[in-house]
């Protein structure tokens, strides 16, 4: 039943940008922190306090508006959206409505079916509100305005998506190209990005738009996916039952996994929007535009073609690195230290994909430093760690970024490099093992590997094999 | 000497001469206000320790040689819409009962900068909405002229001080005339200058897009001296523009040769009050008479600026007022259920009738639906008006006509038609939405001894031209102030 149906999702996606003070005042944008310490007079709307724009925010706007190919709008504007809340100080947030900063772009995302176009409807700059906080023992609301104006872009999308999985693809890109361009570090715990769902479903075939829903409080891609899956199951059978899907705004809960109605389209509220009078225009002139593309770092597809053509590494290896921002500034950093691209690109598609796998972390909250990654590869290189002893050691980098010099000494696993010690253990190996020594000579290899394995085991494994094979040929031989 | 019957300027040199103390300046004003104040209620707000204070530090200031500007140690007042650091400032409403903000208005900060003692704050219409000061819930301001009669509003509370001689000048706001109709009203001067020449940063806002703060004097020298002192660039105010030169008191000249002036017709027709009409033809014959060309002129679309004005004023006020809430300072209502119960009394309890309307206006004008109709409609005759201007400027220097319809009426004649009310604001109201210059000077009384007023609009940018003209004109006859200052005892008498 349900494969007659498509379902069609929008999306509005809000990212908090990363300017070190808030869009109309210079109070901090820090996270955290004491209730109202990051506050004055104009993000807690005290009465005569007047916003000022800061230029940081238009710039970060334009450079997300360039690299989603959105068409820029040169005279934009600000206007007001009236509505009443106490996290909402002035009880107007200051938005666009009327003049966006940029409109008409679009992103390419990839699906099995291929590479796909969502097109970006428009993308406006505008303040975050404060945070409540209920106090349950006795019943008050109290509110924190650290967060009110922090500067927000809102990226709206048009109904291109068909599944979960395109409005996945589609906010990994739209994260990337943030992450990359260091406007935003995106992250969706701490809500520095927010997507609502639009969604509705038609019987597969027809042109027409079904009655769409919103859903609100969406904060992982987990959830998303989640309320998507749920939202169309809803409308599905409700249209089956021959109900009527309402046009409507619904909240999600992801633990209970199941949305509810927060209010129909009759209650619709009415923003009153108008041009802030408090604000002039923002002119964005062509100079300024080529600056801040001047100014633009180098997005993915640059960096797959760099990587390959200047680190001569696969192209398979260099998708994967560029996958995240983070990950490709790891690489990046820790290449720039060692110089040996290739034994980075080694240590991070095997070791570090495999461990984040393993312990389940996203690029994002990797935290280890590239300093100690490059003097791990040099050990190694060195001879001064084995192999077995690097692979430990970068566990430990990965999971509190051990310095690895110090921490091969602490724990004594510098390799066993003094070639008397080798050849003190290797002697005394020969000589516990007259069986497989008289083996090896009457012929059977097999009884090398086990020689072998005894003095590693000796050596605890602090030992270059190639060394310790050399001895123990070298010793064997000498015997015959 | 008589300190009360000095101007500002005037005071200030005898200050910084010796002859006079800042603290006997202050102590005169405050005696001044407590005789006066049963009669006029002008005053919301008087800060009688903080203004001894300020007098000492400014007085010390002086006598170092630290302080030498035109207004060091002069007395003033500012109208209840401007914020001061820890003062009460309610723009006589109860909604903001109890607010103390923690900064201080840019323009008050510039007066302070000057050396100016501020003795407290004016009583006003609520919010600046009103023509009469009546809409106060303080209680109505009265005319010093005669306290039958209204000051005018908004800033009817910081004329009617400076004509009953309280303090020494004072700021206002005028939005659609609230600086200039009571200004015309309680025979003083008053200038509302070109947007953006005075900060708003901590200006309370009724109309953020027509709102600018401006002085209130007793003649045209302090006038200018106010200005200069208010006027600056601020980068906290959005709005503000960086003008090229801020010495006003050099537009002080007597003459007014070759100056183009221009009456337009349609000032001079239906609804204006024939004493007025003859009050302001012959001071234009005195400017005349100093050698300015002055003839009738034509100025379209006069009729339009009301509707448009109430539109835009309206829109932008529901807007700013939302802010007042109950929730985060100012008036909260006692007993409500739940957050939308404490937000429907707290406002319906705390804002007067006529905020409540020009809410509901506002609201209503920019709902969907309306917006395109109302709103949008307003936006565009306002830009058709300011093209009216521009197009009469070509022509002339200034523009030249009464202030306003009529004398002060009576107390309790305007709001129960404020249709009619709002009609007494339409020489003042497109000068704001066209975002000129504009200035009351007194030109006479009428028979029964109230104060008509001439206005004065400029090109944006020229107060000077203004300053020039009015100083010209008062060059030419006697000087109002004097009479005013006498005019309040007969006034206090017969109160009690």
């Amino acid at each position: 039943m349900t494969g007659q149906y498509e379902t069609v999702i929008g999306l509005e996606v809000h990212i908090e940008l990363a300017t070190k003070t808030k869009i109309f005042c210079g109070c901090s944008t820090e996270f955290g922190g004491a209730p109202n310490i990051h506050t004055c007079p104009v993000c807690t709307g005290m009465p005569g306090a007047l916003p000022v724009l800061n230029k940081k925010v238009v710039e970060y706007a334009v450079a997300l508006g360039i690299a989603t190919n959105c068409r820029i709008t040169q005279v934009c504007r600000f206007d007001r959206k009236n509505y009443f809340y106490p996290d909402n100080p002035q009880n107007y947030q200051i938005s666009q409505l009327y003049l966006p900063i940029a409109r008409n772009g679009c992103v390419e995302i990839e699906t099995p079916s291929g590479t796909k176009k969502i097109r970006i409807h428009e993308m406006h700059m505008e303040e975050d509100a404060g945070k409540l906080v209920h106090n349950e023992w006795d019943d008050t609301s109290l509110v924190d305005y650290n967060r009110s104006g922090v500067p927000l872009v809102e990226i709206v999308s048009e109904p291109d998506m068909r599944s979960a999985d395109e409005v996945i693809a589609y906010l990994e890109k739209l994260r990337m190209i943030a992450q990359y361009l260091g406007v935003s570090d995106c992250k969706l715990q701490e809500g520095s990005m927010r997507a609502d769902v639009n969604l509705s479903v038609r019987r597969a075939g027809t042109e027409e738009f079904g009655t769409r829903t919103e859903m609100k409080n969406l904060n992982s891609f987990k959830a998303i996916a989640h309320a998507i899956e749920g939202e169309r199951m809803r409308q599905i059978e409700l249209l089956e039952a021959g109900k009527e899907v309402v046009q409507e705004t619904r909240r999600w809960d992801d633990n209970k996994e199941h949305s509810y109605a927060m209010r129909s389209k009759e209650d619709a509220r009415d923003y009153r929007y108008f041009p802030e009078p408090d604000l002039v225009p923002v002119v964005i002139s062509d100079q300024w535009i080529s600056e801040i593309k001047a100014r633009q770092p180098e997005l993915r597809p640059e960096k797959i073609e760099r990587y390959t053509r200047e680190f001569d590494i696969p192209r398979y290896d260099a998708e994967l690195l560029t996958e995240s921002w983070k990950i490709a500034d790891i690489f990046e950093k820790t290449v720039q230290l060692c110089g040996k691209p290739k034994k980075v690109s080694n240590w991070m598609m095997g070791e570090m994909f495999r461990l984040m796998k393993e312990k389940g972390k996203e690029p994002e909250e990797l935290d280890f430093s590239p300093e100690h990654l490059a003097k791990l590869i040099e050990l190694s290189d060195q001879g001064a760690i084995s192999s077995s002893v690097a692979k430990k050691v970068f566990e430990h980098i990965f999971a509190e970024n051990a310095d690895p010099e110090k921490y091969v000494e602490e724990q004594g696993l510098m390799s066993v490099s003094d070639e008397g010690a080798l050849r003190e253990a290797v002697e005394k190996v020969i000589a516990q093992n007259p069986r497989a020594v008289a083996d090896y000579k009457g012929g059977r290899q097999k009884a090398f590997g086990a020689i072998m394995g005894q003095s590693m085991r000796a050596l605890k494994g602090k030992a270059d094999p190639a060394a310790v094979t050399k001895i123990i040929r070298e010793m064997l031989d000498a015997q015959q | 000497m008589e300190i009360l019957k000095l101007t500002a300027l005037e005071l200030s040199a005898k200050i910084k001469a010796g002859e006079i103390k800042v603290k006997d300046a202050v102590k005169a004003a405050l005696d001044r206000i407590k005789e006066a104040e049963p009669a006029v209620n002008s005053f919301v707000t008087i800060d009688e320790a903080g203004a001894y204070r300020q007098a000492e530090i400014i007085q010390e200031e002086i006598d170092a040689g630290r302080m030498t500007g035109l207004l060091a140690g002069v007395p003033a007042a500012v109208k209840d819409n401007l914020c001061m650091d820890g003062i009460l400032t309610t723009c006589s409403s109860r909604i903001l009962s109890g607010f103390r903000p923690a900064y201080t208005a840019q323009a008050v900060e510039n007066l302070q900068k000057a050396g100016v003692v501020i003795l407290g704050k004016t009583n006003m219409d609520e919010f600046a909405m009103g023509s009469t000061t009546e809409t106060s819930c303080y209680g109505p301001a009265k005319n010093p002229h005669n306290t039958g009669h209204v000051p005018g509003g908004s800033s009817g509370g910081s004329c009617a001080a400076v004509a009953a001689g309280e303090c020494f000048g004072a700021l206002g706001s005028d939005t659609g005339g609230s600086i200039r109709q009571p200004g015309s009203f309680c025979g003083v001067v008053g200038l509302k200058p070109t947007y953006g020449t005075v900060s708003r940063y901590g200006l309370i806002a009724y109309g953020s897009s027509l709102d600018q703060i401006g002085p209130v004097t007793r003649d045209v020298s302090d006038c200018a001296a106010f200005l200069e002192a208010i006027a600056s660039h601020d980068p906290k105010d959005s709005t503000s523009v960086e003008r090229p030169d801020y010495h006003f008191t050099g537009a002080l000249v007597d003459d007014v040769k070759g100056l183009r002036i221009g009456i337009p017709k349609d000032y001079m027709g239906e609804g204006l009050d024939p004493e007025v009409r003859q009050a302001v033809m012959e001071a234009a014959a005195v400017l005349k008479k100093r050698g300015a060309a002055v003839e009738m002129a034509d100025l379209g679309l006069v009729r339009y600026a009301i509707p448009a004005y109430y539109t835009i004023a309206a829109a932008e006020a529901s807007s700013n007022l939302e802010r007042f809430d109950g929730v985060k300072y100012g008036y909260r209502a006692e007993d409500y259920d739940g957050l939308h119960d404490m937000y429907k009394k707290t406002r319906s309890e705390g804002f007067g009738p006529e905020v409540k309307r020009r809410i509901l206006l506002g609201s209503f004008v920019l709902s969907s639906g309306y917006y395109d109709a109302y709103y949008l409609k307003a936006l565009r005759t306002k830009a058709l008006i300011k093209k009216e201007f521009d197009k009469a400027f070509e022509k002339y220097d200034l523009l030249l006509g009464p202030t306003a319809p009529t004398v002060a009426p009576k107390l309790g004649e305007s709001l129960g038609d404020p249709l009619k009310m709002y009609l007494g604001d339409i020489y003042t109201i497109s000068v704001n939405l066209a975002g000129l210059p504009g200035m009351t000077v007194p030109v006479g009384k009428n028979r029964e001894g109230l104060p008509i007023g001439m206005q004065l609009i400029g090109k944006p940018f020229d107060e000077k031209t203004l300053i020039r003209a009015a100083y010209t004109y008062e060059c030419a006859t006697e000087k109002q102030y004097e009479e005013v200052v006498l005019d309040i005892n007969t006034a206090a008498k017969e109160a009690e």
